[in-house]
């Protein structure tokens, strides 16, 4: 698994508009619906789904990272993105620390070991901390796939 | 002075037991949380291994990052003076309440 395999380089938004949790998916949501990676029409059903499964538990797991995903039935390829955001988000996370990292990330109903496969990959990623600082530092969309991109060849990153 | 010196070594107790994913969706993140509350509650330190790694079981970031799928072994292990209650305790939730999700099929 590779971060270029899901991840939606197009649509990163490596500036945040939004100042809280609803409006950064939201705002994540809809840059993915541009770069044509959403069924049309189903936007608002997913932001709704994510917000909804957010208020269950956060998916803000702390050292200013937050995951929030869905598995959604229209969805036929998982798909992530990447928002970032330097004055940092209230996530509710766990740590109750500002998110300044945020990977959204859709996935079908019916496969949930690539979910986790997914995830595996993500979370390997952000335990490391020199990532997890490269990434927030990230300031252009351009900088995100190249890090990324670093990533996924070299696992020391 | 002798006393205190024991007390370091009081009751190391070591437990370990392989339990299996049993849940359809496998260890997501939302049972990766309920498996690290209640590896929190413990003072015992308490590793969880797959085939490959060995992770902390009570980071919510390493469990995510075993990303055991449904089928899958893993083998919890815990040292401290509550070792053996750590491990039932542990164990009862991946494999008698699955993370309170439906099992396959």
């Amino acid at each position: 698994m590779k971060f270029a395999d899901f991840i939606c380089f197009e649509a990163t938004v490596a500036q945040l508009k939004a100042t809280n949790r609803d409006d950064a998916i939201k705002e994540l949501i809809l840059s993915l619906e541009k770069a044509g990676k959403l069924k049309k029409g189903a936007s608002k059903d997913i932001i709704k789904a994510i917000i909804k499964r957010e208020n269950e538990a956060s998916t803000g797991m702390g050292k200013g990272v937050a995951i929030p995903h869905v598995k959604y039935k229209s969805v036929k390829e998982l798909v992530g993105v990447v928002g970032l955001s330097s004055a940092g988000i209230d996530f509710f996370a766990l740590d109750k620390q500002p998110v300044h990292s945020v990977i959204l990330m859709i996935s079908p109903e019916n496969d949930p070991d690539k979910h986790l496969i997914t995830m595996e990959h993500i979370f390997k990623n952000l335990q490391r901390e020199m990532f997890r600082k490269f990434l927030r530092q990230c300031s252009r969309p351009e900088h995100v796939q190249d890090l990324l991109n670093e990533a996924d060849e070299d696992s020391s990153l | 002075m002798e006393k205190q010196a024991g007390e370091d070594t009081l009751e190391k107790v070591v437990c370990e037991k392989e339990v299996e994913i049993k849940n359809a969706d496998g260890l997501h993140m939302r049972p990766a949380m309920q498996f690290v509350d209640i590896a929190n509650r413990f003072d015992s330190d308490i590793t969880v291994s797959n085939a490959e790694t060995t992770v902390d079981g009570k980071s919510i970031m390493q469990i995510s990052m075993l990303a055991a799928t449904c089928g899958t072994k893993l083998k919890i292990r815990a040292e401290g003076s509550d070792a053996q209650q750590a491990v039932n305790a542990l164990s009862e939730l991946v494999e008698q309440r699955h993370f309170d999700e439906p099992l396959p099929g």
